[in-house]
């Protein structure tokens, strides 16, 4: 079964500010995505991975095409639909994790990554363990998990955000740079642990830099070249490939 | 508290200016005045005012308050009032804080005498109209009189807030959060509510009413009296009004209730009364003791110690006040908090 | 119906004369109308929100967020000319319209208000506990028990030392006024609250604590919420939907996540760069 069909997606910003500067982020990109399936998203940095990944989530607003999920209520546009439509859908069934942690200040590492569990109605202590045990998984040291993500470095930043991001296995889930700032063995656990923590339920769409570990969790890969696809490839032909 | 910020009347002013009117009055007779001192342009102004105000009990009414041969804050409300009721028929009475005798209350009554022909008396059942400073009488008014209440201060609410448009505004539209928080503080300070006198009191459920300052002791009085009560401030030139058989309630909460004044242990020293508002009061040797204040109640009282407060009255057992309080009353002084942990 | 329906909203402080609304607003670049001189503080707002849902509303100072605030709340009318309407679920016509009692029992009930300037909001002779009552003896609370209890429960809830709430309110520092406020707000269980600024002149480790508060009970108590700031990182935390306002009109609205990062008005888009 299909869970996103990506059709024709196109992608422009008008810059008012820079004298009118007319920036193309996307220009017709399509693609499936299967149930269960690992799409990684690869491309030159600026070749249009973020923007995707952004539509796809409507933080950014598609000019042109369609992003149509296939939920369990039926068939929704993501490009067209309305404000409400995709709120509930962002509640429920679609994750999104961007580099930058955005989350208030005071709160415990432990309660941001517990935040999305308990929103959906687990009690306060389950989402906690929850949180503690993806926390640990991340090799995140145990003395921050009550400190402020804010004073984190990069890298602790990170494990918060894949972990609030993994924690309520949404259906469809949205990575962008989930490892980027980790060292090889964090990444590792972090690999480890998108295998086992998500199961065939959760579809995920990410944006890698890092060809080992597309390698180690990807089934299909989307290459990215100037706001086009350049092509689409099984994880096989993709490995296979001579790196130069 | 702050409470009574009304003028003093042993040490504020001398009488001077009411013995000239006096003087006045003796020396030319009534020729140079008119009937009840006042003109009768003002008289039927007050008087229309009072209309108003029994129409819309406890509701403010403006009137053109006139200057007297008093000085404002003495009761010129109060007096500008009276002679707008009394007839030639009446007879007048005049009570300064329980008293008779007190100058300003003699005063009072003299002019009346003097330009309205009126009989006086310091008999509460003998009197047509009553002008009285901070109380209410202790024998039950009847439905043939009016209780005339000098008033200082006009609105219950300038304890919150001192803006006259913005209380305005709150009786309008029976907005009186305010008054309910300064209830609510009151008994985070004191255990249970503290308000010595003025204290606030609903008026037919609708108007918030400024009662002057008599003590908590009378304010069960006002509540579905036979007799009609006048408030009349002449500073402020408001006149209010309590018709016979209105509801008056004291605001209090559904757990800490309002209280009058208890004097536990205390009896009159005059005449042995346990069920009358009771002074302290210093004798000349410097003891002190307790008396009656109404004192035309404790000399009646003196005479026979048994006396109900409605004897005068075809029927028995009235509603009128507080009743006696319990023998070994629950603690608590007039006008004084105490630890508070007796507010049932 | 949703929560909340307001449409055509407009206030204008002046004498106001038939050209105010084309002579003014984002095209005209300014919301005086230079024929009457008249502000049009805000017009032709329309706006929607569905319980439990959060509304930014942001723009620079004088954009007339504030003006349309006090609308949304059903503030009593002092000064200029409002128009439009104003419609709650369960409650009948345009509230805008509706007469003072009507207003008044709403603004003690269903609609919280948390104003821009602390003195609009608290009385700072009256204890931090008394404010709170406030609300909840005006809407007919009459056990001192019952109302020492729920003003109790408001400052755990909005972490004010519940120590402090028989101190006078002026001896309260900042984030903690702004906290009673909220904590008034929130007395009788409104399903919309309203704050304006609400972290205006708190230094920023009490904005957050502030933030997080107001966002915590937000979320508990699933209460409609429009917080007005001019402040992007404000509404970017705590709001699902944006309108950016400008010169009185709304200029752009959206996903605050979109309004933030695909700026589509040539405004927005200055605002959003001169943050970054
Ligand atoms: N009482 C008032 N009288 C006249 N103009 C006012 C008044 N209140 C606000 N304004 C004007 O209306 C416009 C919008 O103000 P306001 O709603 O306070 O904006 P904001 O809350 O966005 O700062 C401003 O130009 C302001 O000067
Ligand atoms: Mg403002
Ligand atoms: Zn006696
Ligand atoms: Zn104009």
């Amino acid at each position: 079964m299909t869970v996103l069909t990506v059709d024709g997606l196109s992608k422009t910003f008008d810059m008012h500010v820079l004298g009118a500067k007319r920036v193309v982020g996307l220009d017709d990109v399509s693609f499936e995505v299967d149930d269960g399936e690992f799409l990684a998203i690869v491309g030159e940095s600026g070749s249009g991975k973020s923007s995707l990944l952004k539509c796809i989530y409507r933080t950014y607003r598609p000019t042109a095409g369609r992003v149509v999920y296939h939920g369990a209520d039926g068939d929704v546009d993501l490009a067209t639909c309305g404000e409400r439509d995709v709120i509930a859908l962002r509640d429920d069934a679609i994750g999104y994790t961007s580099q930058f942690l955005d989350e208030i200040p005071r709160v415990p590492a432990v309660d941001v990554v517990a935040r999305p569990l308990r929103e959906s109605g687990i009690p306060i202590e389950q989402a906690r363990q929850t949180a503690e045990t993806l926390l640990s998984r991340l090799g995140l040291p145990e003395e921050l998990w009550d400190a402020y993500p804010a004073t984190f470095s990069g890298g602790e930043r990170q494990r918060i955000n894949l972990a609030q991001a993994i924690a309520p296995k949404p259906r469809l889930l949205l990575l962008d740079e989930p490892t980027s700032a980790l060292d090889p063995e964090t990444r590792a656990a972090a690999i480890d642990l998108l295998h086992e923590y998500l199961d065939e339920e959760t579809t995920v769409v990410g944006v890698f830099h890092d060809r080992d570990v597309v390698e180690a969790v990807a089934d299909r890969v989307v290459v990215l070249e100037d706001a086009h696809v350049e092509r689409i490839v099984p994880i096989e032909e993709y490995a296979g490939e001579v790196v130069v | 508290m702050t409470e009574t910020d009304d003028i003093d009347v042993e040490t504020a002013v001398s009488a001077d200016s009411v013995e000239a009117a006096l003087e006045d009055l003796e020396g030319e007779g009534l020729e140079g005045y008119n009937y009840a001192y006042l003109d009768e342009h003002t008289k039927r102004e007050v008087r229309r005012a009072i209309l108003k105000a029994i129409a819309i009990p406890g509701h403010q009414v403006p009137y053109a308050s006139r200057p007297m041969p008093l000085a404002r804050g003495w009761g010129t409300g109060g007096i500008q009032a009276s002679l707008s009721l009394l007839g030639p028929e009446d007879t007048f009475k005049v009570i300064d804080q329980g008293s008779d005798e007190s100058v300003n209350a003699a005063n009072i009554r003299r002019l009346a005498a003097d330009t309205a022909e009126v009989a006086t008396t310091t008999d509460t059942t003998d009197a047509d109209v009553i002008q009285t400073r901070h109380r209410i009488p202790e024998e039950v008014l009847t439905d043939d009189q009016i209780l005339v209440l000098q008033v200082p201060v006009t609105d219950a609410l300038r304890k919150v807030d001192s803006s006259d448009a913005a209380n305005r505004r709150r009786h309008a539209h029976k907005n009186y959060g305010k008054m309910w928080v300064h209830l609510y503080e009151n008994v985070v300070e004191w255990g249970e509510i503290n308000i010595a006198a003025r204290y606030p009191t609903m008026v037919a459920g609708r108007y918030l009413m400024d009662p002057s300052p008599i003590p908590r002791w009378d304010v069960p009085k006002l509540d579905d009296a036979d007799n009609l009560f006048v408030f009349a401030a002449g500073r402020e030139a408001r006149i209010y009004a309590v018709p016979p058989h209105t509801d008056v309630e004291p605001l209090a909460f559904e757990d800490r209730q309002f209280q009058v004044e208890r004097f536990p242990e205390q009896s009159c020293a005059a005449c042995g009364s346990t069920d009358t508002y009771l002074t302290e009061v210093e004798t000349d040797d410097g003891t002190r003791h307790f008396a009656c204040n109404d004192a035309s109640f404790c000399l009646k009282r003196q005479d026979d110690p048994t006396l109900p407060k409605d004897h005068h009255l075809e029927r028995s057992g009235v509603d009128w006040g507080p009743g006696t309080p319990d023998a070994d009353g629950d603690g608590g002084v007039a006008g004084d908090a105490d630890d508070g942990g007796d507010d049932e | 119906m949703s929560l909340l329906e307001a449409t055509g909203l407009s206030k204008v402080y002046g004498e106001g004369c038939p050209v105010c609304r084309e002579r003014t607003g984002d095209g005209a670049g300014t919301n005086q109308c230079p024929v009457c001189g008249s502000v049009v503080a805000c017009a032709d707002v329309d706006l929607d929100l569905e319980a439990g849902e959060v509304l930014g509303i942001v723009g620079e100072s004088g954009s007339g967020k504030s003006s349309l605030a006090e609308m949304l709340a059903l503030e009593p009318e002092r000064e200029g000319t409002q128009a439009g309407t104003v419609r709650l679920a369960g409650h009948d016509g345009n509230l805008l319209e509706a007469d003072y009692q009507t207003r008044h029992e709403l603004r003690n009930g269903e609609v919280g208000l948390v104003h821009q300037h602390v003195r609009d909001g608290l009385n700072l002779e009256f204890t931090g506990g008394g404010n709170v009552a406030e609300k909840l003896l005006s809407s007919g609370w009459r056990s001192y028990e019952d109302v020492r209890e729920r003003v109790r429960e408001l400052f755990c809830e909005t972490e004010i030392p519940v120590d402090r709430m028989d101190d006078p309110t002026h001896t309260y520092s900042g984030g903690m006024q702004r906290r009673v406020q909220i904590a008034r707000a929130l007395a009788n269980d409104p399903e919309l609250v309203i704050l304006d600024e609400p972290t205006t002149g708190l230094d920023v480790s009490v904005q957050a604590r502030v933030l997080d508060v107001f966002r915590r009970i937000q979320r508990e108590e699933g209460v409609a919420a429009i917080v007005v700031s001019h402040d992007l990182g404000v509404v970017r935390l705590l709001a699902d939907r944006t309108l950016v306002m400008r010169h009185g009109r709304v200029v752009e609205s959206g996903l605050t996540d979109r309004v933030m990062e695909d700026p589509h008005h040539e405004y927005t888009q200055t605002l959003i760069n001169s943050v970054i």
